[in-house]
């Protein structure tokens, strides 16, 4: 099982993923983080496609997904990784500026494990992905490889 | 978390459905916590169908699952949830002392949204559910029933 499982953060605002990648660090996160500007660019990674970087064969991951995001949107990330058979396994947690509930109803239907909103209030924002990084970073978390 | 989400809890084991409970409490968790002993009275709840549909236009839900139960055990009764495409979209958090990779792919593979292995150690056990406790509280639960809200509701 994956100690340190990577954690893959596709976000188009450079700003929000600066602030995440710092307070997941804060909050002890010890794994690597990858950013990924758009759902392409992630897809890419994942299925092993294009001609960026790529996923590890029995890599172990977590994905935090914004929805609106160029090219690919994040739901239909969340669609296509779920429809996956090897990775379907890699939880994605939504974390977007939308609250609507029927796109968080929809993304929790389509598999995501569970739906952050982005607070706008700065401190709260900081306070969220703090418990967001304590959750993961957390000994008795358990993350499965990705099979063959 | 939404003030009107209901915790569901699936613990046969008193002494870890009271920590859970109290550490959740004290992490800040003001939701209203029902708790199941055994994965057949789990099951009872959600197949009373009309009941708890009805219940679940009023609230939301979301279930911590552990897995050696007695009658049904919590992988089960995670089947059986996924398969409704009613109860499909709710969390579930395995919290389990099952610590098998295979156990754990399973779970996942099932839908599971994570897979939290219990701390054997007191103090451990206590700071692993503070910070469940801590990350419920920013994420938001899904409505089962999205056609049927009412208007107005507060979070």
């Amino acid at each position: 099982m994956n100690k340190n499982p990577v954690i893959l953060i596709a976000e188009d605002d450079s700003g929000h993923y600066e602030l995440v990648k710092r307070n997941l660090w804060l909050s002890c996160v010890e794994s690597d983080i990858l950013h990924f500007k758009d759902g392409q660019e992630v897809l890419d990674f994942l299925f092993m496609t294009g001609d960026g970087p790529k996923r590890e064969e029995n890599g172990g991951y977590v994905l935090l997904l914004d929805i609106r995001m160029p090219k690919v949107d994040g739901r239909e990330v969340l669609r296509r990784i779920k429809e996956d058979v090897k990775l379907r396994d890699i939880p994605v947690i939504m974390l977007t500026t939308t609250g609507d509930e029927k796109e968080i109803a929809l993304c929790y239907d389509l598999g995501c494990s569970f739906y952050m909103v982005k607070p706008v209030d700065y401190n709260k924002f900081m306070e969220a992905v703090g418990n967001l990084g304590k959750f993961l970073s957390m000994d008795s978390l358990r993350i499965p490889n990705l099979l063959d | 978390m939404q003030r009107d989400v209901e915790i569901l809890i699936a613990e046969d084991d008193d002494g870890h459905f009271s920590l859970v409970e109290k550490n959740l409490q004290r992490a800040g968790i003001c939701n209203k916590i029902t708790r199941f002993a055994d994965g057949q009275e789990t099951l009872d709840f959600f197949s009373s169908s009309r009941s708890a549909r009805k219940r679940a236009r009023e609230a939301a839900y979301l279930l911590m699952l552990d897995i050696r139960m007695p009658r049904v055990d919590g992988v089960d009764v995670l089947k059986k949830l996924k398969e409704d495409p009613f109860w499909k979209k709710m969390p579930v958090i395995m919290l389990t002392t099952t610590d098998d990779p295979r156990e754990i792919e399973r779970c996942h593979e099932l839908g599971c949204s994570v897979y939290i292995v219990k701390p054997v150690e007191y103090e451990a056990f206590v700071e692993a559910v503070r910070k469940v406790g801590l990350f419920l509280s920013v994420v938001e639960v899904p409505q089962l029933d999205e056609t049927a809200k009412t208007a107005g509701k507060s979070r």
